[in-house]
């Protein structure tokens, strides 16, 4: 029985689909100045995020404004979310690890701070971490990711430590949402709170991207789509972003638990559904580059995005170890020439399949299908042993990547970590809108679960590429006219 | 006239840059105030700069032990939600 096909391990970790939606038209047209600059940045470039790795160094506490999404007080190991870190880091000590990980990740071509607190609200911890970075490894890209306050002030200083990528998170242009979003900011000695505060936010923020794309530094713009608070508001934050010159807009869905304690997860607001995200990403497109395969990943991440390799370089761990600084340089030489040189061959430029051999017909409807991969765009994990699935647009233009779909959703501690029921029902839940999952193999109480919420087991594909037995599935099942008219998702999109 | 900086202090380092009198150091298990130089910012600020940007309720304190940022008074959650949370 094809269920039962032996699965063989593939590379492990990282986003593991061969493309990411639109990523050939998105380079397209970007000059060879901007090319350069993005094509090893996975948090920039969607093909370079199957290939390079980043780093988060946690260097950065201190924070000046509070959001309603994030808690200073909860850590959990277990824990993925930005603003969340094991163990804070001192310049020195921070400048180690990503030795550390240059050795042992010669594909990691990019070192952020991103928090927990605010990387310019810790100008002195982050520029000297910056600093003993580029004096060891000036091949490293350094970037921040900053909610904006004190960008303004600190443009000059950004420039002059070659920090070339900046995102700024911008949840509004509105203060009256805004005093939804941020109870108060500290600012010029005082804390200000509501609508006030927010509107000081508002204008740092445009004020700083501003300043950076006039000077030529890459700015992405994350925002935070919280229902009935800024979502439809959303869609002209990124035609303002994009019209003072921001090169990438990044939506992520809003993360609250009451368990995290932050005043959304106390107080229920909830997340947008996945359907939701994607509805508002696409309205975005229109305007927008947009970016899809965010992992919103904590504050002292390491490795291919979708992966977290920070326990293997924990501040215990590091304090030993010795350094041949030439021998890294040349082996992450070798190394990233060697994946440039991947990726610039044809295979790896094509980012959709037309569905040449799909039987035309009127108004064939799209349908989302999820894929359990443990990477080299083939189909080749177990259905149980994924904590998150790739998921893809089927329609009659072609197979596109939508997203990823976790099982864990956030892991919200030890208490709801229970195995077998639990697990498979947040599985389920996590797949919710596909019509079809694609996996190397599966179990039968898994199968018949998934059958009986309309959602189509398939380990007849294993072992094949991605789009292709995406394409061949979608192809089987509009045949058969198992898919509804109803599942017009995404089909606005060009 | 000094504050004090109590067991409910996460470490986030937002406060010890901005004391004007230089009084804020890293201990352990949490940060402590020199109440030999502070001076709750009098006559340099308005409010004390610590508890202006701290982010934690009830992390600071002032001489009688009253918290300069209460219970509810940071995050808008309101007080019933968060009495029955402790």
């Amino acid at each position: 029985m094809a269920r039962n096909t032996p699965i063989e391990s593939g590379k492990t970790g990282g986003c593991k689909a061969s493309s990411c939606g639109s990523s050939s038209q998105q380079m397209s047209h970007l000059s060879e100045e901007i090319r350069q600059k993005v094509f090893n940045h996975p948090c920039y470039s969607e093909q370079a995020h199957h290939h390079f790795a980043r780093m988060h160094v946690a260097v950065a506490p201190a924070c000046n404004i509070q959001c309603n999404y994030c808690n200073r007080k909860y850590d959990c190991a277990n824990e993925s979310r930005p603003g969340v870190v094991s163990e804070l880091l001192h310049p020195e000590q921070a400048v180690k690890k990503v030795m550390a990980v240059a050795a042992a990740i010669p594909q990691m071509t990019v070192v952020g701070i991103a928090g927990p607190g605010d990387p310019l609200a810790n100008p002195e911890r982050s520029f000297t971490t910056f600093r003993g970075i580029a004096e060891f490894a000036p091949d490293i890209k350094l970037c921040v990711s900053t909610n904006g306050l004190a960008l303004p002030q600190h443009v000059e200083a950004l420039s002059r430590h070659n920090i070339d990528h900046v995102t700024i998170t911008i949840n509004t242009l509105d203060e009256e949402i805004g005093a939804e979003i941020y109870p108060w900011v500290f600012w010029n000695h005082r804390r200000i709170r509501g609508r006030a505060g927010a509107r000081i936010l508002i204008e740092q923020q445009q004020k700083g991207l501003e300043m950076l794309t006039a000077r030529g530094i890459l700015v992405k713009v994350n925002s935070v789509m919280v229902p009935g608070v800024n979502d439809e508001h959303l869609k002209a934050v990124s035609r303002e972003v994009k019209a003072k010159g921001a090169f990438l807009h990044n939506v992520m869905p809003l993360i609250a638990e009451a368990e995290h304690g932050t005043y959304y997860g106390i107080m229920e607001q909830r997340s947008p559904s996945a359907g939701e995200l994607q509805s508002l990403q696409d309205a975005c497109a229109g305007d927008m580059n947009m970016m899809r395969h965010c992992r919103q990943c904590r504050a002292d991440a390491v490795g291919l995005l979708g992966e977290d390799r920070g326990a293997e370089f924990t501040l215990e761990k590091i304090e030993t170890m010795e350094f041949d600084y030439e021998a890294i340089r040349a082996k992450r030489a070798a190394v990233q020439e060697a994946i440039a040189l991947e990726m610039n061959t044809p295979k790896a430029a094509v980012t959709t399949v037309p569905l040449a051999m799909l039987r035309r017909r009127s108004a064939a409807p799209a349908a989302l299908m999820a894929v359990a991969t443990k990477g080299g765009n083939v189909i080749n994990q177990h259905f149980g042993h994924a904590s998150e699935f790739l998921v893809y647009e089927a329609s009659e233009r072609g197979v596109r990547f939508i997203g990823t779909r976790r099982t864990d959703q956030y892991c919200v501690g030890s208490d709801h970590c229970d195995e077998g029921e639990d697990k498979l029902r947040l599985a389920i839940e996590a797949l919710a809108g596909c019509k079809a999952v694609l996996c190397a193999r599966i179990g039968i109480t898994p199968w018949e679960a998934l059958e009986a919420a309309g959602i189509k087991p398939d380990s007849d594909h294993s072992m094949e590429s991605i789009e292709e037995a995406v394409a061949a599935l979608y192809q089987a099942m509009l045949t058969a006219g198992v898919l509804a008219d109803d599942v017009e998702v995404g089909a606005s999109v060009a | 006239m000094a504050v004090k900086i109590v067991e409910s202090c996460v470490n986030c380092w937002a406060c010890q840059p901005l004391c004007p009198s230089d009084a804020i150091y890293e201990a352990q298990p949490h940060f402590l105030v020199d109440a030999k130089r502070c001076t709750e910012c009098d006559g340099e600020y308005a409010d004390p700069q610590c508890a202006s940007i701290c982010p934690i309720e009830c992390a600071i304190v002032d001489g009688l032990g009253e918290a300069l940022n209460p219970l509810g008074s940071l995050t808008n959650i309101p007080l019933a939600k968060l009495l029955a949370m402790a």
